[in-house]
């Protein structure tokens, strides 16, 4: 088990952090969104609820926007926008 | 139409039936673990009725862990986050439950029936909180994260418990090898207190810290210091007002101002150097809103806490007892008792020396004696865990995460990898010796003591606060150099 970061498309990005618990989740999201371009998507998938909470504020206070939301079976696929 | 109609309700149905389905294998293992505990509290009042002492601070636990789950509430996540993604959602959240709890706390005490003491001041709060701020950020979460996560699932938090546990247990009963690295003057100090033979308290480096240096420190509140001590006035405008509210509201200031304005402005479309207080105090509230759940969980926890002092206040009270050591013995159940005839017993929110006494349990099962340290064999005890009432409180934290978090769908076994279990074993050794040094936790030692007027609950922030912070640019290293070698970061050559 390890951290996986892809390109899927051009400016589309996919971050999988499943396995891993706090911090590590919501400080890959913040490195990779920091190499992101502008208006670039990240597919983040993780399963550690309480890094959600933080990364949604994290989004909130740099102004990307997170485009969907979907839990399943405590597995978070979140979607976000770079600003 | 009508047998389009007719599929088109089947497909309804039966997707229904899946959510159905669905909605109700987490929701029912919910219920079956509430059913147990509910089944089981009952049947323990049915042998004795003054084991609801035993029985309040299992369910006060139920309460505090379907709260930190639902609110995603972690004081490691209060000071790391800060410095590692600059969010300051936690941080807040605890100043919300601070100054709630500080009001509750301040009422029970006005009443007469607080169980809180002061805890000595002295370096070793500083020391002790700094190691564990540390160890938090590795362990992943606080001590009582580290409850409600392994509820949640998670295996790295359960083996931070594991670690917390043994490790306090191990280090409070240190040995003759420890001799050594004890000061003279806590030697002298210790042997001068002419405690029994059996406690041998020059021996071993934690029993002369204790002896030589804790027991010679004093702790006092903010109402005593005023000359207010013992007065309803005292207790709220001492130990709430000043002992807590002012600070907090200093400390949510000053975060809406390093962390949470300049997004607030941007995304309210106002320039810095035009912004009217009234706006401000929108940005105020915007911040603290702005994670309702942690803003709900924060307000009910520091509800729950000042009851749970009520409540345990009361019972003691009734019982005419200041220990359930006490009551334990007036039952017959006299194992596990320290030679005091207590047993841990705070009366309120504690977390890491049940862990300890679990630990010592288990080791003392295996061979270990502790008879002669001051922290099992005087103070604590090592009571069954099953009447252990604070540990069953911990028990409970884990069950109530367990249950909203397979309601609300959240709950997944997560078996930890090499890193993230070395992780978690080494955040949660330091959380252990840290833990002991500075007598409690993020609980213990921060949260039931800045909201009773005892300022010694604010250094503690404090150290956890540095200790985080240093350990945050560790791990900041260490992604850096995982992540060279393991993820392709040239995002334009990709």
């Amino acid at each position: 088990m390890s951290v996986k970061f892809e390109k899927v498309n051009e400016g589309e990005y996919v971050l999988d952090v499943t396995g891993y618990v706090c911090p590590h989740p919501q400080m890959y999201t913040k490195k990779v969104l920091g190499k992101m371009k502008s208006g670039d998507f990240l597919d983040l998938v993780f399963d550690n609820p309480s890094s959600g909470e933080s990364i949604e504020s994290m989004c909130e206070s740099e102004g990307d926007e997170l485009v969907n939301k979907a839990d399943e079976g405590g597995t978070f696929r979140w979607k976000i926008r770079k600003l | 139409m009508a047998n389009g109609s007719s599929a088109e309700a089947a497909v309804t149905g039966a997707v229904s039936q899946v959510g159905v389905g669905r909605l109700h294998r987490g929701t029912a293992i919910a219920l079956v673990i509430l059913g147990v505990v509910t089944i089981a509290s009952l049947w323990v009042l049915s042998v004795d009725q003054r084991l609801i002492y035993l029985i309040s601070y299992l369910w006060f636990g139920l309460v505090y862990g379907i709260l930190l789950q639902y609110g995603r509430f972690c004081m490691a996540s209060a000071v790391r986050d800060l410095f590692s993604v600059n969010v300051p959602r936690m941080a807040v959240g605890v100043m919300i439950a601070v100054m709630l709890y500080s009001l509750t706390a301040a009422a029970v005490t006005a009443a007469g029936v607080s169980p809180f003491h002061p805890h000595p001041l002295g370096w070793h709060i500083l020391i002790g909180s700094a190691i564990f701020g540390f160890g938090i950020v590795f362990a992943g979460g606080c001590a009582s994260g580290s409850l409600y996560k392994a509820g949640e699932g998670n295996g790295g938090s359960m083996l931070v418990l594991l670690a917390i546990s043994f490790v306090q247990a191990w280090f409070v009963s240190t040995g003759t090898w420890s001799n050594g690295l004890v000061p003279s003057s806590w030697a002298e100090s210790a042997a001068a207190k002419g405690m029994p033979a059996q406690l041998s308290v020059t021996d071993g480096w934690f029993d002369q810290f204790m002896a030589g240096y804790i027991w010679d420190l004093s702790g006092t509140n903010v109402a005593s210091m005023l000359g207010m001590g013992g007065t309803a006035a005292g207790a709220f405008i001492g130990n709430a007002l000043i002992g807590a509210i002012i600070p907090s509201a200093v400390i949510i200031l000053v975060l809406y101002a390093v962390y949470f304005r300049k997004g607030y402005l941007r995304r309210a479309g106002l320039q810095p150097g035009n912004v009217s207080w009234q706006q401000e105090a929108y940005g105020v509230w915007a911040m603290l809103t702005s994670s309702k759940k942690t803003a709900f969980a924060g307000l009910g926890l520091g509800a729950f806490a000042g009851l749970q002092m009520w409540v345990v206040g009361g019972l003691r009270d009734k019982y005419q007892i200041f220990n359930f050591g006490e009551l334990l013995h007036k039952m017959g159940y006299n194992s596990g008792l320290s030679m005091q005839n207590t047993v841990f017993d705070p009366g309120y929110w504690y977390i890491t020396t049940q862990e300890a006494q679990f630990g010592g349990w288990v080791m003392k099962h295996l061979g270990g004696n502790f008879d002669d340290t001051i922290f099992f064999g005087l103070e604590n005890g090592l009571p069954n865990p099953l009447m252990n009432a604070p540990l069953l409180m911990s028990l409970g934290i884990i069950l109530g995460a367990a249950m909203i978090s397979l309601v609300n769908k959240e709950f997944k076994w997560k078996r930890p990898n090499l890193e993230t279990a070395v992780f978690a074993l080494a955040g949660g050794t330091l959380m252990g010796i840290g833990a002991r040094l500075a007598l409690g936790c993020n609980i213990g030692a921060f949260f039931a003591s800045a909201t009773n007027g005892d300022l010694t609950g604010w250094i503690f922030l404090a150290g956890m606060a540095l200790g985080s912070y240093f350990a945050v640019r560790v791990m900041n290293w260490w992604l850096e150099r995982k992540s060279a070698k393991e993820m392709d970061l040239d995002l334009d050559n990709m």
